[in-house]
């Protein structure tokens, strides 16, 4: 495909607002994890909880999209200048050939799940005030977007469970090369809530220690939350080296099971190599491979089986998990960016809380950062449903 | 690059369930006026293609995904198991949301696993290749009302991506009570169309699309009207209307203020 310019991104989550305290928790092998202190909840887990979201309302003719999820949104929309960024485009292109397309799984759906708590036993109405179409609804998320950046363009939110912000990429990018817009804001956004928690507590997902991805001794995932944001755009003559371009992306379905994937990661396998055909590259070509790698038993070992059958182990590859938690429907966008930094910054990203890799799992699996040039990325997510999506990112020079 | 882009496809297949149109066959005879709209529940057929186990526990909004996008296909004439698939919904499974809810505000806040799962946007999405052994790629998008356009809209980029066919599926159905009166969606409803890049045997129409403004079309009989407006993936049902009359003709489906879809159909 024609490539397109990542021209902007950041990521707001448990490590700190914006791409620098994520880029130092890279380098240095920090964690944002920390075990839960949610009243009740009866779930021994570790979080990736952003702070401070509880004292910070939408307000004014945005009140209606008050919850945590569009608060989250907006926290990371005002980090690393991307507002501005994205109010250029605007000037630029008018309102209407910018797209909005967002992923997120769970939306704004703890407000409801805390609306109920307010309903009598016996059941009746939900409390005044709950607003659905501002946050309960799968769109609020794009729409709350397009409203705060005053966006007329094309939008929907993806919603394929932990791929959807990959996916996100993927729809974006075919709007840009249909041409009906000329730039998108994508990416995803999904907060913690009691759906999440309690649902991967009771497939027996959640860890009751920091999630440690492919290791051997690995019991499950810490849930994160997350809000990840690129400006995709198509390229110009005068990009710099640096530039980091969308080469390709994959995505297929598993056809096998709701929760749990392929056992020899089938779709995982055919999702990377559509990245390929898509870039025009082969498995020699990448240099670091960012895993969906969730630290569940199943998803580890299904993926490194498709990496190992695609890739042997001549490619370095990490899940970087450890750091943030698995942020689920922002987990795709958010590793994007990790993808795009890992390159800016010459870096291997190591597995933080991973102590020894899973012998089992035939893959070069970083443990520690260090220092390495890489011209080509990829980055997996793969969701319930059978939903996978991998991406690749490359230079411009 | 033109702001007039159009995109274009053929229609090879098209289904649809909704309140007093239970397929196409009869819908089309409804829509094109020659048979009077007579409201009734929406029948959703039992999800033969999913095994045993699945098929009893498969909710409406699985059943009414299946059933319109499994009637598209086998009018074009296209193997599900090989076609891309693209899902349009406002919301997943409103049924397991409330139960979902109910027992995370229970003193035992301890949920199910198929609860879980049955919680997700792209539950259609995961069942409908399970069913059909489809690895392609497929795609769960929401955009609450705007739901069906963002739909077309996405499986017409893919096409043009691809080069290849994709069905696209755009369906909802009702929330109970309490959400229900804060969303009230009276019933289950799905249309299912077949797409393909380029003019084959069973094409029926032509479709281009672009994006404009102005009003939204409206539909003549009233209980049609009120179908279009109360059940997000009947929006399309315009779209519908004019294959049914086979003159096609341009009209505007409801998209996402300033913009609404505009439509023209050619039939073949």
């Amino acid at each position: 495909m024609t490539p397109l310019h990542l021209a902007h991104h950041t990521v707001s989550c448990c490590a700190g607002d914006g791409l620098a305290p994520l880029r130092a928790a890279l380098r240095n092998g920090s964690s944002g994890l920390r075990p839960h202190r949610i009243e009740g909840l009866g779930i021994d887990t570790w979080i990736g909880e952003v702070p401070g979201l509880d004292d910070t309302a939408l307000t004014s003719v945005m009140a209606g999209f008050d919850c945590r999820n569009n608060r989250l949104a907006r926290r990371g929309l005002a980090a690393d200048g991307f507002e501005d960024a994205v109010r250029s485009r605007i000037a630029r292109h008018g309102a209407r050939r910018v797209g909005v397309v967002l992923g997120t799984s769970t939306s704004g759906i703890l407000s409801t799940e805390l609306a109920y708590r307010q309903r009598p036993p016996e059941g009746g109405p939900l409390p005044a005030g709950l607003n659905y179409p501002g946050t309960h609804s799968t769109y609020s998320l794009a729409d709350f977007v397009r409203h705060w950046l005053a966006i007329e363009g094309p939008a929907c939110v993806v919603s394929t469970a932990c791929s959807s912000s990959a996916k996100a990429y993927a729809t974006a990018a075919r709007l840009i090369h249909a041409g009906l817009i000329d730039a998108a804001v994508v990416g995803g956004v999904d907060s913690l809530c009691f759906t999440t928690l309690h649902g991967f507590a009771s497939l027996e997902l959640t860890s009751a220690e920091p999630c440690r991805p492919y290791d051997a001794a690995r019991s499950g995932i810490s849930i994160g939350e997350a809000a990840a944001f690129g400006l995709l755009e198509r390229t110009t003559d005068s990009l710099d080296a640096d530039a980091v371009l969308l080469l390709g992306y994959g995505e297929s379905s598993d056809a096998y099971h709701m929760s749990s994937p392929h056992p020899e990661g089938l779709g995982a396998r055919m999702a990377m190599e559509g990245a390929l055909a898509r870039a025009g590259l082969s498995p020699a070509d990448i240099d670091y491979i960012n895993l969906h790698g969730t630290a569940t038993h199943n998803n580890d070992a299904a993926e490194g089986c498709a990496v190992a059958g695609l890739f042997g182990s001549r490619v370095a590859a990490s899940s970087t998990k450890g750091i943030t938690g698995h942020t689920l429907g922002a987990a795709g966008a958010l590793e994007i960016s990790i993808s795009a930094v890992a390159m800016a910054d010459g870096l291997l990203p190591g597995s933080v809380h991973t102590r020894s890799p899973d012998p089992s799992i035939p893959i070069d699996y970083v443990l520690t950062s260090r220092g390495a040039p890489l011209r080509h990325v990829m980055s997996n997510s793969f969701g319930f449903g059978g939903s996978n999506c991998s991406v690749i990112l490359g230079r411009a020079g | 690059m033109s702001t007039d882009m159009s995109l274009s496809a053929w229609i090879d297949g098209i289904g649809l369930l909704a309140p007093g149109l239970p397929d196409w066959t009869h819908g089309r005879a409804v829509l094109a006026g020659r048979e009077p709209h007579v409201p009734a529940p929406t029948v959703l057929p039992a999800p033969m293609v999913l095994p045993a186990n699945e098929r009893r526990r498969a909710s409406r909004v699985v059943r009414v995904a299946l059933a319109s996008g499994l009637a598209a296909l086998e009018q074009a004439g296209l193997d599900p198991s090989s076609v891309a698939a693209v899902f349009a919904a406002s919301t997943a499974d409103g049924h397991n949301c409330h139960a979902l809810c109910e027992t995370l505000a229970s003193s035992d806040q301890r949920v199910s696993p198929t609860r879980f799962h049955n919680s997700l946007h792209n539950t259609p999405a995961g069942y409908w290749s399970i069913a059909t052994g489809a690895m392609a790629a497929s795609q769960s998008l929401a955009a609450y009302d705007a739901s069906f356009a963002a739909g077309l809209l996405e499986a017409l980029v893919q096409i043009h991506a691809t080069a290849a066919p994709c069905v696209l599926i755009a369906y909802d159905a009702e929330y109970p009570e309490p959400i229900a009166s804060l969303r009230p969606i009276p019933d289950a409803a799905g249309i299912g169309l077949a797409l393909s890049p380029q003019a084959g045997p069973r094409s029926v129409a032509r479709v281009d699309i672009h994006l404009g403004d102005g009003p939204v079309t409206t539909l003549g009989t009233p209980s049609l009207e009120t179908l279009r407006t109360t059940i997000p993936a009947l929006r399309g049902l315009p779209l519908l209307q004019a294959l049914a009359s086979g003159s096609g003709g341009e009209f505007a489906v409801e998209y996402l203020s300033p913009l609404s879809l505009h439509i023209r159909l050619t039939p073949c």
